[in-house]
């Protein structure tokens, strides 16, 4: 183990202008871990992600990848990660083999060694009856195999991914991912994604969820949703706040209005939901309780709903 | 590892001219519309025009050779450059910028390139010259070739300028309108300076591709004299070369200031 954290942030703030995209953020990811950030559009998880490609600078704090600084010592840290982007970096007028032997030689990679490293991700990848196929041929998923098996090229320990999954359908989804964890099996790699699919998210280790800027969560996506401690009963009917006054009232729970519904965080919850249907009568026209998710956590935090973000 | 400047270069350059191998409407813009131009425009002017100090039997369609070789440089320019916008947009030059590559790698890989291609187009031209009735020897071929060269390195580096920070291909449009077809236009490419007008004159001057173009003028018709000289034209020449390379890698080299999609 390397006694560096892949990935140390620490009171990271960029704005644009006026606009504060990304406040005071402070957070690490260990080796090998497979860290998201999760967050709604304009949560500050494409700034995050582009200051630590060293595509743009931070306004004030540090960011560093393995020790390496990205704005002291940009180039240190670019040795040591890969990128995959979300709009794809492919040039579509190339061939998959020729996409990648360019990118070996930005990173000063050639001969034997270079042609070696193309043929273990064309195999990794499975592309090598489609290695002469020019890649605006190829489907989205493929193309994205090819983006992994160009971010790889020169075997970096942390790979930044953003938005992994948009624009894959679930089969390709699920393949992409399945690479993933098998480059931190076999690999070691460090992972770390940005996603607005929660149950992208699920998936992973560690996560931090950022919403307009500021981090709100970080932790192992089961620890949690173990805070919200039960279940989440939703109810509905036709004046939420009355509602929610009568539920405060008549059964002694409190909740919150979200969205249009009143939203309880209770153990036991189909007790609870039992008792709300006797005390509120026709005043309720639906009450659901299920298990917490990360939205869960995200809007007991920010007491909104996750796509209420943008 | 360090990848060093000329391995990224190449290959960026490499790609450049692969990627202009593949699509055959740019052969044609770049190569056929200076081509049509110059046998309209000189067959049309014919005998109408004989340009100020043009040997006996000069013609238009002689004297216009040059700038349409000119032409042909200057459209791969913006051809080559145009694409930046389109690498951006596609997202091929953030790979770039997030490899350990110099950014001086981006710059000179375009130069390159672009001016490779110039240089190989412009001489296609050239070679049909004598189609159109124009003298051609082929001792003359070498020198132009050099000349072409130096000056499709100046102007792929001034279309780097233009494109660098546009956000979009109209945006470049503008660029390409206001900026690059009049310095063509002044640059001696359709009428000399010597029967312009005062203030016209000093514009084509003060105008780097007009050492450019009198520098061709020069290799193709080498018992030319007159303003400029030789010598002061090829010293334009690579100055211009030099200062938009510089420039543009000034312009790379500012991080944080991306335009990004």
């Amino acid at each position: 183990m390397s006694p560096e954290p892949a990935v140390a942030v620490d009171r990271l703030t960029r704005a644009y202008g006026e606009r504060v995209a990304l406040r005071d953020l402070s957070l690490e990811v260990r080796e090998r871990e497979v860290f998201g950030v999760l967050g709604p559009n304009g949560g500050g998880k494409t700034t995050l992600f582009r200051i630590l490609a060293t595509l743009i600078l931070p306004s004030s704090g540090t960011a560093r990848i393995f020790g390496h600084d990205v704005v002291a010592d940009p180039d240190g840290a670019r040795l040591r990660f890969g990128v995959v982007f979300q709009t794809g970096s492919l040039d579509r007028n190339l061939t998959v083999e020729e996409n990648l032997r360019h990118q070996g030689h930005l990173y000063g990679l050639r001969g034997a060694d270079l042609h070696s490293r193309i043929e273990e991700g064309l195999t990794r990848f499975a592309l090598g009856d489609r290695r002469r196929e020019r890649v605006r041929k190829l489907s989205g998923g493929l193309a994205r195999r090819v983006e992994l098996a160009k971010g790889l090229l020169h075997r970096p320990s942390l790979l930044l991914l953003d938005e992994p999954s948009v624009g894959l359908d679930p089969a390709a989804r699920a393949e992409l991912w399945s690479h993933l964890r098998e480059l931190r099996e076999k690999a070691g790699a460090t992972i770390l994604f940005t996603t607005h699919f929660l149950d992208e998210a699920e998936g992973c280790d560690r996560l931090a969820i950022l919403d307009r800027g500021s981090l709100v969560a970080l932790g192992a996506p089961e620890a949690l949703k173990g805070e919200i401690g039960g279940d989440v009963v939703t109810v509905e009917g036709a004046d939420p706040e009355r509602l929610r006054e009568r539920i405060g009232r008549e059964c002694g729970v409190e909740g919150k209005v979200v969205d249009g519904r009143v939203r309880i965080e209770q153990r036991e919850g189909h007790a609870l939901a039992k008792r709300l249907a006797d005390a509120l009568g026709s005043a309720l026209t639906g009450v659901t309780v299920r298990r917490p998710t990360l939205e869960d956590v995200f809007v007991r935090r920010t007491s909104r709903r996750f796509e209420d973000g943008a | 590892m360090s990848p060093g400047l000329l391995l990224p270069s190449a290959s960026l350059a490499r790609r450049e001219i692969v990627r202009f191998s593949r699509e055959r409407g740019r052969v044609i813009g770049a190569l056929a519309t200076p081509l049509v131009f110059w046998l309209f425009l000189g067959s049309g002017f014919g005998e109408s025009f004989r340009p100020p100090g043009a040997a006996e039997g000069g013609n238009y369609r002689l004297y216009a050779l040059p700038g349409a070789a000119l032409l042909v440089v200057l459209f791969t320019a913006i051809f080559s450059t145009i694409s930046i916008i389109e690498d951006r947009r596609e997202g091929f030059l953030q790979a770039v910028l997030v490899s350990p590559a110099p950014r001086a790698a981006i710059v000179l890989g375009k130069m390159l390139g672009g001016s490779v291609l110039a240089t190989i187009q412009a001489l296609a031209l050239l070679l049909l010259g004598p189609v159109g009735g124009a003298r051609l020897r082929v001792a003359d071929l070498l020198p132009a070739a050099g000349v072409l060269w130096i000056v499709a390195f100046g102007t792929t580096g001034l279309g780097f300028l233009g494109a660098w920070r546009t956000e979009s291909v109209q945006g470049y449009h503008s660029f390409m309108n206001l900026i690059l077809m009049p310095l063509w236009i002044l640059s001696g490419a359709l009428f000399p300076a010597e029967g312009a007008a005062g203030w016209i004159r000093v514009v084509m001057f003060a105008n780097p591709l007009t050492y450019g173009l009198a520098s061709l003028r020069r290799c193709l018709e080498p018992e030319r004299g007159g303003f400029p000289s030789t010598s002061l034209s090829l010293g334009v020449c690579v100055l211009f070369a030099l200062a938009t390379g510089a420039v543009s890698l000034l312009l790379v080299r500012r991080r944080g200031t991306e335009v990004l999609p």
